[in-house]
């Protein structure tokens, strides 16, 4: 178990051993970005002092050493995510862009007007606003699946939704607002009956699960690495190949060429095809790094250990709740969930919230979470989110909870 | 008192804090108490200061060659900023606005207490107010 292991994992990311404001920092704003293991780091340097050269092509060692260990990375997500093949995995620079590149290419290829795309309430902006993009281009329509009070797809307002006109379904898998883990596996399977595709919006999920694409057959899922340990820059795109073999590219350069002449080019295959321009090289190399990372660890362990902290704080909401008129509200409690916790406190605005937790020194995250849709369903300008963890304790959500509860009774005066 | 009375009693008080982050926070909050009610009449799209992360309002009127402010914001640590801004220049002539240079802001480390998004929502304020002074100085001349 992770609990009592944890001033060992501790030790392995440096950036948690620092002082904010005089205060020892507690990161709670890991829905945002995770912090980086040492090997992550590591991993990172070494590239740069002995083996940075671009990838493909070039005959030379160093050009052969840093395609090996690029490719090393495709490998180990294709495991991570159980895909059929390496070639299934496409580099991106994050999840945003792997969304519009579905978006661009699949959606440009295959939908037209009268066609419906299918979003939920709580999707980030980054998995609405290219959906907009090109339902205007082809007079598509973007529909939406509306959630409950707890935070909970309205599984029932699906089933009308969904019809033969659905082309799409596009679902974030785990709320970045809220926590909530959406019932991807019963969302892909109706969306096959009616001859729809389904891509995973796995920002969040992929560092609190385990992750199967053939199990789930999902078309699409997009992967962050920054959100699972990794450096920033880097995605991942997984896709069948029959699908990513039929979609157009995305851009035009290098590499994702067979052949070119002025009068007519072909392409290469994919991966390829999708990966246009020299990519992010070191940060994927040192992505591989924060998988192996979370495997050593064990996803079931993980989510054992975050799950019990988020229980904690909110045990302890419901106590400072118990003696102070309910001040806090959760927002997002459903039944099944990641350790994300977002909540508002009355009478306090949410920045004032945050700033005052910075005086602390424990960092959350305070807005509309890149959710203003989600948020207007609440009636919300924005909320405060606490986000656990692998490397989060016990005693560092006893700080936030006093924290809140000094704040409260400073609302309440 | 003059703008640079009003400064150096600013500086005075937040030195008491010594640097104390929350403490200070705390002290801002209770500040942003002091400004008088701002009419809701008044809170339009017309009266926000643009480039603020925070809802802030400024409503200007001018008698007697003097400038006159009501101010409000959603947030409260930032009602407490806009309060010392107005505390210094409400009531002031046009030129005490032009011509006052804000150097409490360096000498109790704005920057750091509110961080680089705010310091630019607050060098918004200043611009947004010096800009009222500007115009009813060119109105008034």
């Amino acid at each position: 178990m992770l609990k009592n292991n944890i001033s060992h994992i501790r030790a392995q990311f440096p950036i948690l051993h620092q002082e904010v404001n005089g205060k020892p920092l507690v990161y709670f704003d890991n829905a945002a970005t995770t912090q980086k293991p040492k090997q992550v780091i590591d991993a990172l340097q070494r590239y740069y002092e002995l083996d940075n050269a671009n990838i493909h092509r070039a005959a030379h060692t160093l050009a052969s050493r840093s395609t090996d260990y690029f490719e090393a990375t495709r490998k180990t997500i294709q495991q991570f995510i159980n895909a059929k093949e390496e070639a299934e995995c496409i580099f991106t620079k994050g999840v945003t862009e792997g969304i519009n590149l579905v978006a661009q290419t699949w959606g440009r290829a295959n939908l037209k007007a009268g066609d419906e795309v299918l979003i939920t309430t709580m999707e980030h902006h980054s998995n609405i606003v290219p959906w907009q993009m090109i339902c205007e281009e082809k007079g598509a329509t973007l529909k939406v699946i509306p959630i409950n009070d707890a935070g909970e797809l309205l599984m029932d307002e699906f089933d009308q939704l969904l019809s033969t006109q659905t082309k799409i379904v596009a679902c974030v898998w785990v709320s970045n607002a809220l926590g909530t883990i959406n019932p991807v596996e019963e969302m892909i399977q109706k969306a096959h009956a009616v001859g729809a595709k389904v891509l995973l919006d796995g920002a969040q999920a992929c560092s609190h699960m385990p992750v199967d694409v053939q199990a789930l057959d999902c078309d699409f899922l997009t992967i962050s690495s920054h959100k699972l340990y990794g450096p920033t820059g880097v995605g991942v795109l997984y896709g069948k190949r029959e699908l990513l073999d039929a979609m157009p590219p995305y851009h035009g350069g290098g590499e994702m060429i067979k052949e070119v002449t002025f009068e007519k080019t072909t392409y290469n295959e994919i991966p390829y095809k999708f990966e246009a321009g020299t990519p992010n090289i070191g940060d994927v190399i040192a992505f591989k790094y924060a998988l192996d990372y979370v495997n050593e660890l064990g996803k079931e362990n993980i989510a054992a250990h975050e799950n019990q902290l988020l229980k904690h704080f909110v045990d302890g909401i419901s106590q400072i709740n118990q003696t102070n008129n309910n001040a806090i509200t959760l927002v997002g409690t459903a039944k099944n969930k990641v350790s994300v916790q977002s909540f508002t406190i009355h009478n306090m605005h949410h920045f004032d919230v945050g700033m005052m937790l910075d005086a602390k020194g424990i960092a959350v995250r305070t807005g509309h979470h890149c959710t203003q849709p989600l948020m207007q369903r609440f009636k919300l300008e924005g909320t405060i989110r606490a986000s656990f963890a692998l490397y989060n304790t016990t005693q560092e959500v006893d700080s936030l909870l006093q924290a809140l509860s000094s704040i409260v009774k400073f609302s309440n005066r | 008192m003059t703008t640079t009375d009003i400064q150096n009693e600013i500086i005075d008080n937040f030195s008491l804090f010594d640097g104390d982050m929350e403490s200070t926070l705390f002290y801002l909050m209770d500040l942003g108490k002091k400004l008088p009610t701002m009419p809701d009449a008044h809170k339009t799209e017309d009266y926000i200061v643009k480039g603020c992360q925070s809802k802030v309002w400024v409503f200007p009127t001018f008698t007697d060659g003097k400038v006159y402010f009501e101010a409000d914001s959603n947030t409260e640590i930032t009602k407490g900023l806009v309060f010392l801004l107005w505390s210094i220049w409400n009531g002031q002539t046009p030129d005490e606005i032009l011509n006052s240079e804000l150097f409490f802001i360096d000498k109790i480390g704005m920057s750091r207490m509110i961080g680089s998004q705010r310091s630019n929502g607050f060098a918004s304020m200043i611009k947004q107010m010096k800009l009222y002074a500007l115009a009813y100085k060119t109105k008034g001349a």
